[in-house]
């Protein structure tokens, strides 16, 4: 296993983020928002829903270059796993990787489907599937990329239970293998202290990080312990502020 | 499908009592313009006719379709252009197509670039309104996807944008075939020395109606078959990833 060192950090800098409502005034969506990442890192954002983690994310995604501040990234591809698969409707589920990563090789495509249950469904359309299925292949998409920075925008909301813990355990698997960036966001504090390194638990509206809490690792064997002492120190820090 | 033939029956029949009671000067019977249709058949005419309109439709369609979804797509995308551009489309929608192939046939001549021409320029303003409803339509989610996982814009057009225009271009180009092979006509008729359109004025000059349906109704027939052989086909492959209800 080669160490990750080569590869650059995340470093995410927002002064400053307005949106302009429906009324025409301009609301603060995010302010004075930093964290940092170094290689091979997993971080958490954590917050109330309509906080702004989205809009974070989006920036971190460079997909939004209205703010103020700056965000460097490490270099080398990205991949993101969005709120919705966002699949191509109209390409098949092979087709819909592959376009994504076209220099994915036959033996990593296959390794990438079976333990995600997707090896049958390969020559599928988006349309045919169920909705785990689809977020599974959105998780395959961006894998298949071999991402230096990967973005998980709530990947598992809106799955029952047990699908949702399976997928995090592929998740973890695939991480580990890897290195790569990966930020999260979730406003379900038990899965950020699954998969996170590191959480950022972020303010309501104009969001900005109110303490960060580390996660020791191995993360899988983390006692419930543990587990509630994280929950007590994010109760702790939004209640601070 | 048994009551399409029979409705098809019905007007066949209608057609030959008509042509029986009638004046068969103003309505010949099928059996009349078949007959003639034979004739301009063997002689070879019909065939020349219908190639060189058939030519000048195809001409007039790609470039009505390729300018117009270009120009749809932009002003669908930018909102900008869209307002720029949009008094033109809307002043070429409602100028009258006798209006643009005259001017064009004085201004450029009485020549093939004209007549081809003036067929697009009628087409034009339909394809780029249905073209821009597609583009203001396309799925940003998508867009999104494809700029995070740096799509090249070549891949992105025919893997993202194109798959959901394909509704858009398959209704501009069954509305646009239709209307672009009657305005050929008209442009024939005015100013070229050759096909269905030419033939149907001398059939006109000679006030003889069988010799007319003789070079009409064979052309109408082929742009049927272009509709069930290309058209119908091209939509069924690009929705075949639907899901089709139960």
């Amino acid at each position: 296993m080669s160490p990750a060192g080569d590869l650059g950090p995340l470093e995410v800098r927002i002064a400053r983020k307005s949106v302009t409502n429906a009324a025409g005034q301009p609301v603060e969506v995010l302010a004075h928002l930093a964290f940092r990442l170094a290689a091979g890192e997993v971080g958490a954002l954590i917050g109330p829903s309509g906080c702004g983690k989205s809009t974070c994310m989006r920036i971190v995604a460079g997909l939004d270059a209205r703010f103020e501040g700056a965000v460097a990234r490490p270099p080398g591809p990205l991949a993101m796993v969005f709120q919705e698969p966002r699949l191509l409707p109209w390409r098949s589920v092979e087709d819909n990787i592959r376009l994504a990563a076209p220099a994915v090789d036959e033996a990593e495509l296959a390794s990438l489907l079976k333990p995600l249950g997707l090896a049958e469904h390969r020559a599928h359309f988006p349309g045919e599937l169920s909705l785990g299925l689809a977020r599974r292949v959105a998780l395959a998409r961006a894998f298949a990329v071999r991402p230096a920075l990967l973005l998980l925008d709530e990947p598992f909301v809106s799955l029952d239970g047990p699908l949702a813990r399976a997928l995090e355990r592929e998740l973890v698997a695939l991480i580990g293998r890897r290195p790569v960036i990966t930020l999260l966001v979730t406003h379900d504090v038990g899965e950020a202290t699954r998969l996170a390194d590191r959480i950022f638990v972020l303010s309501p509206r104009p969001a900005t990080v109110l303490g960060e809490i580390r996660v020791e690792r191995p993360r899988e064997t983390i006692s419930p312990a543990e587990a509630r002492s994280i929950e007590d120190q994010v109760e702790a820090l939004r209640g601070a502020a | 499908m048994a009551a399409r033939l029979a409705s098809l029956l019905a007007l066949l029949a209608i057609w030959v009592a008509a042509a029986h009671f009638g004046d068969p000067r103003h309505l010949p019977g099928p059996a009349a313009v078949f007959t003639a249709m034979g004739k301009a058949a063997a002689s070879g005419e019909l065939f020349a006719a219908m190639g060189v309109t058939m030519a000048r439709v195809a001409a007039a369609f790609v470039v009505a379709m390729a300018l117009g979804s270009a120009l749809g797509y932009a002003m669908g995308r930018r909102a900008l252009f869209d307002q720029i551009a949009d008094p033109w489309i809307v002043a070429l929608l409602n100028l009258p197509a006798l209006v643009i192939i005259v001017l064009l046939y004085i201004w450029v001549g009485l020549n093939e670039v004209a007549a081809v021409a003036a067929v697009a320029l009628n087409k034009l303003p339909n394809a780029t309104v249905t073209i821009r409803e597609g583009a203001r339509a396309l799925d940003p989610a998508l867009d999104e996807m494809a700029r995070v996982f740096a799509f090249s814009p070549m891949k992105r057009l025919r893997h993202v944008v194109l798959p959901q225009l394909a509704p858009y271009i398959a209704a501009a180009t069954r509305s646009g075939l239709s209307l672009v092979w009657k305005i050929v006509l008209v442009v024939e008729l005015l100013g070229r020395p050759n096909g269905v359109g030419f033939e149907i004025n001398e059939a006109f000059q000679l006030f003889d109606v069988s010799l007319l349906l003789a070079y009409a109704l064979p052309f109408t027939a082929a742009m049927l078959v272009v509709e069930a052989l290309v058209v119908q086909p091209f939509e069924r492959h690009v929705s075949r990833w639907r899901p089709r209800p139960a």
